[in-house]
């Protein structure tokens, strides 16, 4: 069974739930899947699929790379950690200094997402730097 | 006066068989669209006909189609013969290769990524990102997404999932 066959609900599912700029790519063996969905529900979704073909993802033949697209109008986010407080840091790394600091569920300004890991934000007290994209969650 | 009438009777059944005989290039044309039309290969194909020839241009799917549609209207009733103008649509152009981050950059967001996920060791090596440790269920579904966002050329997932 070829890769497109054996993900073809996923990539049938990317299609149906409108995902953009959608391309299903083989090389050397592996299936690469990159698009943009229109929301993280979609996204979720997607990955529940991925799970449902290859339980925990463990077959090593997929890179799926379905990004939410968030408009360029979000300017604010909410701080989704776990429950901890979010580092924010001088540069894109965690090898980074550390400049300042937002708390958990905390609303902060989003001045720029030019690197997809690593946004920029500042903090209602002024402090200003880059914070982890995946503890972001834009604000309606 | 009799004979002419009949004359003209005559002339005007031999001029209505006649056209009988040889179908009017309009008829040929509508006969030849509705066998394009029935004929997924002849799909893009329009004709002309002047005179009974057929003059099909348009673009059909493959070379295949091009010949298909000459032979298909060759054989038709009324068409003397076939100027084949139909042209062929080039292929799509092949995708643009699977772009794989190069390991300085990879290797560091990898780190980035698995920073939050205690038990997990991740190692980069030509692309590829190996997982190794264990890791939660659904901090497994958290931690893949963004793995697989940074283009690693694949992730070889070796944790064991609690």
């Amino acid at each position: 069974m070829s890769l497109q066959d054996k993900y073809k609900q996923l990539t049938d599912a990317a299609t149906a739930a409108g995902v953009s700029n959608l391309q299903v790519r083989e090389q050397d063996n592996v299936l690469y899947i990159d698009g943009t969905a229109p929301s993280g529900a979609v996204k979720d979704e997607l990955w529940n699929t991925y799970d449902s073909i290859d339980p925990n993802f463990t077959s090593g033949d997929l890179v799926m790379n379905v990004n939410v697209d968030v408009a360029a109008s979000v300017t604010k986010v909410k701080v989704t950690t776990e429950s901890s407080n979010l580092n924010i840091r001088k540069g894109p790394g965690t090898d980074q200094p550390i400049v300042g600091k937002a708390a958990h569920g905390e609303i902060i300004t989003l001045v720029s997402q030019s690197n997809a890991q690593w946004w920029l934000v500042r903090t209602d007290d002024g402090e200003e730097g880059y914070a982890y994209a995946q503890y972001l969650t834009p604000e309606a | 006066m009799k004979l002419t009438k009949v004359l003209m009777a005559v002339a005007i059944i031999a001029t209505t068989l006649f056209v009988g005989c040889s179908p009017k290039d309009a008829d040929i044309k509508a006969a030849i669209e509705e066998k394009i039309k029935t004929t997924p290969a002849m799909t893009g194909a329009t004709v002309e006909v002047t005179d009974g020839i057929a003059t099909i241009s348009g673009e059909v799917k493959d070379g295949e189609c091009k010949t298909m549609c000459e032979k298909e209207i060759v054989g038709m009733k009324g068409v003397k013969s076939v100027v084949n103008n139909c042209t062929v649509t080039p292929p799509p152009p092949p995708p643009a290769p699977v772009v794989i981050a190069a390991d300085d950059a990879l290797t560091k967001a990898v780190t980035d990524a698995v920073k939050d996920f205690p038990g997990v060791m991740a190692d980069v090596k030509d692309g590829v990102i190996t997982l190794t440790g264990e890791i939660k269920k659904d901090a497994l579904k958290k931690l893949m997404p963004v793995l697989q966002s940074l283009k690693p050329k694949k992730v070889d997932n070796k944790l064991t999932v609690k």
